[in-house]
């Protein structure tokens, strides 16, 4: 029934391999077709396993595929499994569905790079390796999906290399993802090291959790606490959070798809999926809300005074996750899950929007430099704003709804403080993001008269996919709407992934009866108050109309001369990146330094004085060669010539000599004869 | 007056002494090979001379293969000479002293 799970990531590595490899020769409109129909048809395949999954009764909605054993020593056996249940085939679906639309924007934006093929090749790469991680069964798989998304990462981030700055990004996310990725790697090792000793020799889920029952809690909390380690460098938590901001190098539609609607929500699917353990390890899920809390109010008020278009969504991205952290830490999987979804598409969509923007200015991304947007740029404006008042929580578009069950189940689960900061987070949210649209979209031109005369609305490849991921935003918050009979659909749909953890079978269905009672009401009014009153206090700052009407000292440079040390620190993002600089990058600078100036004196001292102390040797040597060996042969050559002196002299060559010689000897043999006789 | 062997040795004998000294003292190679051939010459003539004295075929027979052999050797002799001149452009011996020590 489920077979086919495998073709969904097949389609995208098919379309990645293609595009690699003729992308050269088949022209960018066969490149665009060939990159947006593979995911176009993951998406396809994973619909129609969608609805295979519904027409399951909710306890049989759980089956892998097991494609082919990958690694099996002895008793251990790691397969190629996919995994079909509700939480994986959701995931498919917004992966490869916000994926669809940002190709088909990618064919517009990326129209003019020399870099085409490349583009879209590494982009379906990156589907891939994102439908693997999150259709994966087992926790080795999942990590090859986690790594090669890591991966593509690092590729897009470094896409136009030749800028410096991109390519530092590039490493910036590599490396701080590497800290987390350790962790995540330690936490499966000891995983499957305390579930061997209860004899399962796997890392399948489904065996891995069912063995985590039996396991002492503090191992589970290490485990869980190492496995959080990865989601915090994956999904940009603090303190890991520092390559986020900085992966904005990219271009733009990678930002939208990776850094914001799939890849960096892979730390909460990640948790999600791993709902069991979590449950198991309490002290752990605390760490997390508190954690994501805390992001979500750090990052939120970085955004505050942000004033690249794109570093402020990437703030507001880090803080959004922040709040997904928080949900899943309390242990509202489905809650967290809903806003992951919601959030994919509305962030999706201002980060689509945001490059919309770019584009009609020439590159321009400074909200100082703009203004006065909306009238040339109608189609994006719109949407973009569809956008922000989603994202800002105003009912009945979908952040609200995903954004006020998380703030109902941190309340309801007893951490008002952590809903406390989740409401004020909530504001700053809504304010930071009314400042972006007010500085982009109203008032007077700020741009220079060049880049005025070139603004342009962007083509209909661009704006259609803004369009649909609009109404999507709008629309998607009914699958978590809280007033159906028996719950949020999304809720009921997910809860038969949630319910194996503390939540014992009845737990689900009591929660969702307990319903939204009258406090469930009163948080709403509060949290739309909150987000009404950040929208408010945004407009009396930036909008104009407003503006002259706002009370005397309500002014964006007033506020930022009165409160300069705050300003400051906000503006330089806590200095986070300079204390890393500080602690971590110079110590190995100068150890680095150290181990070089090491290298210079002992190393090489040792090998330049083997080279002296070879040539001192081959000098001695040359010398009693020269007087010792040679002094020999030639003293024994003078010997020679000098006792041969005599004889030579005999051997005139003349040969009347000879003859001579020769007649005078013979003539004294004759003599000698005659006297003898 | 009749002739003796004494007159056939002393006629060898001068015929000697004339080739010896033309040996030693000309400078030409080819008058030095013609008093080599006196020598030959000489000696032929007191063998004949004593073969004759002593009734004894031998000194004959040893003068025949002398004066073939003496052709054979005047032959090489002359090639060689042709072959030297024809390298050093000379024929007096004075100047063919390349193999002194």
């Amino acid at each position: 029934m489920f077979d086919i799970i495998w073709l969904i990531p097949l389609f995208p590595l098919t379309g990645a391999v293609a595009n690699a490899l003729a992308g050269a020769r088949i022209g960018r409109k066969a490149i665009g077709w060939i990159g947006c129909s593979a995911v176009a048809l993951a998406f396809l395949v994973a619909t129609v396993l969608f609805f295979r999954l519904t027409g399951l009764p909710p306890d049989q909605r759980s089956a892998t595929v097991t494609m082919f054993g990958w690694i099996a020593s002895g008793g251990f056996q790691i397969d190629a499994v996919f995994l079909a249940d509700p939480l994986s085939i959701l995931m498919a679906l917004v992966v490869s569905g916000v994926g669809f639309l940002i190709h088909v924007y990618s064919v517009g934006y990326m129209h003019d790079d020399r870099g085409f093929g490349r583009y879209f090749s590494f982009l379906n790469l990156f589907v891939f390796f994102m439908l693997v991680l999150v259709l994966s069964g087992d926790f080795l798989v999942m990590f090859f999906g986690w790594e090669g998304v890591g991966l593509c990462s690092y590729l897009l981030i470094g896409f136009w290399y030749e800028k410096k700055s991109a390519s530092d990004a590039g490493k910036k996310a590599f490396i701080v993802n590497r800290v987390g990725d350790f962790g995540f790697i330690i936490g499966i090792l000891l995983l499957f090291w305390s579930v061997a000793g209860q004899g399962v020799q796997s890392l399948r889920f489904d065996a891995v959790f069912d063995a985590a029952r039996h396991l002492p809690p503090h191992t589970l909390t290490l485990v869980t606490a190492l496995l959080f380690a990865g989601a915090i460098g994956k999904s940009a938590q603090f303190p890991l959070h520092v390559w986020l901001p900085d992966a904005m190098e990219g271009p733009t539609p990678v930002s939208a798809l990776i850094h914001a609607a799939t890849m960096v929500t892979a730390g909460v699917y990640m948790v999600a999926r791993n709902s069991v353990l979590f449950t198991l390890a309490p002290v752990t899920g605390e760490v997390v809300a508190g954690l994501g809390i805390f992001t979500a109010l750090f990052a939120a008020t970085i955004g505050l005074v942000q004033n690249d278009i794109k570093k402020v969504l990437a703030y507001s991205t880090v803080s959004q996750l922040g709040y997904m952290f928080a949900a899943v830490g309390v242990g509202a999987f489905s809650a967290g899950i809903f806003h992951l979804m919601t959030h994919a598409f509305f962030k999706g969509l201002l980060f689509l929007g945001a490059g919309s923007v770019i584009h009609a200015m020439s590159g321009e991304q400074d909200m100082q430099r703009m203004g006065g947007l909306y009238r040339p740029l109608k189609a994006t404006a719109i949407t973009f704003i569809i956008g922000a008042v989603a994202i800002a929580g105003i009912p009945p578009l979908s952040g609200f709804w995903s954004k006020d069950e998380i703030l109902y189940e941190v309340f309801r689960r007893g951490h008002p403080v952590l809903w406390a900061a989740g409401l004020l987070t909530a504001a700053m949210t809504a304010f930071y993001i009314f400042r972006q649209v007010f500085l982009i979209f109203s008032g007077p031109s700020r741009a220079d008269e060049h880049t005025r005369s070139h603004i342009h609305e962007s083509p209909r490849v661009m704006t259609v996919p803004l369009i649909v991921l609009a109404a999507s935003a709008a629309i998607a918050g009914v699958f978590g709407f809280p007033f159906f009979k028996g719950g949020s659909p999304l809720h009921h749909f997910l809860s038969p992934v949630f319910a194996g953890g503390v939540h014992h079978a009845g737990a689900v269905a009591e929660e969702a009866a307990a319903g939204h009672g009258a406090t469930a009401f009163i948080l709403m009014g509060v949290s739309v108050v909150a987000a009404v009153t950040g929208i408010l206090l945004a407009a009396f700052l930036y909008a104009e109309p407003f503006r002259r009407r706002a009370p005397s000292g309500l002014h964006p440079e007033v506020l930022a001369k009165r409160f300069t040390r705050l300003h400051n620190l906000l503006l330089n993002k806590y200095y986070v990146d300079e204390i890393y600089g500080k602690l971590i990058v110079d110590p190995l600078t100068r150890a680095a330094r150290t181990c070089l100036s090491f290298d210079l004196s002992v190393i090489d001292g040792l090998v330049n004085g083997t080279g002296w102390l070879t040539r001192l040797t081959a000098w001695f040597s040359h010398q009693f060669d020269i007087y010792i060996v040679d002094g020999l042969v030639n003293s024994l050559a003078t010997l020679v010539r000098y006792s041969s002196g005599v004889w030579r002299g005999l051997q005139t060559g003349y040969l009347q000599n000879y003859a001579l010689i020769f007649v005078v000897g013979v003539l004294l043999m004759i003599a000698g004869v005659l006297v003898v006789i | 007056m009749t002739v003796t062997l004494n007159h056939y040795l002393l006629l060898s004998m001068v015929l000697f002494s004339i080739g010896v000294m033309g040996v030693l003292l000309r400078r030409n190679i080819i008058i030095v090979l013609m008093s080599l051939e006196l020598i030959f010459n000489a000696a032929n003539l007191s063998l004949a001379a004593f073969s004759y004295y002593l009734q004894s075929i031998n000194g004959m027979v040893f003068v025949v293969f002398s004066i073939t052999v003496a052709a054979a050797e005047v032959a090489v002799g002359l090639a060689i000479l042709v072959a030297v001149f024809r390298f050093r452009k000379t024929v007096y011996i004075d100047e063919l002293n390349q193999m002194r020590g």
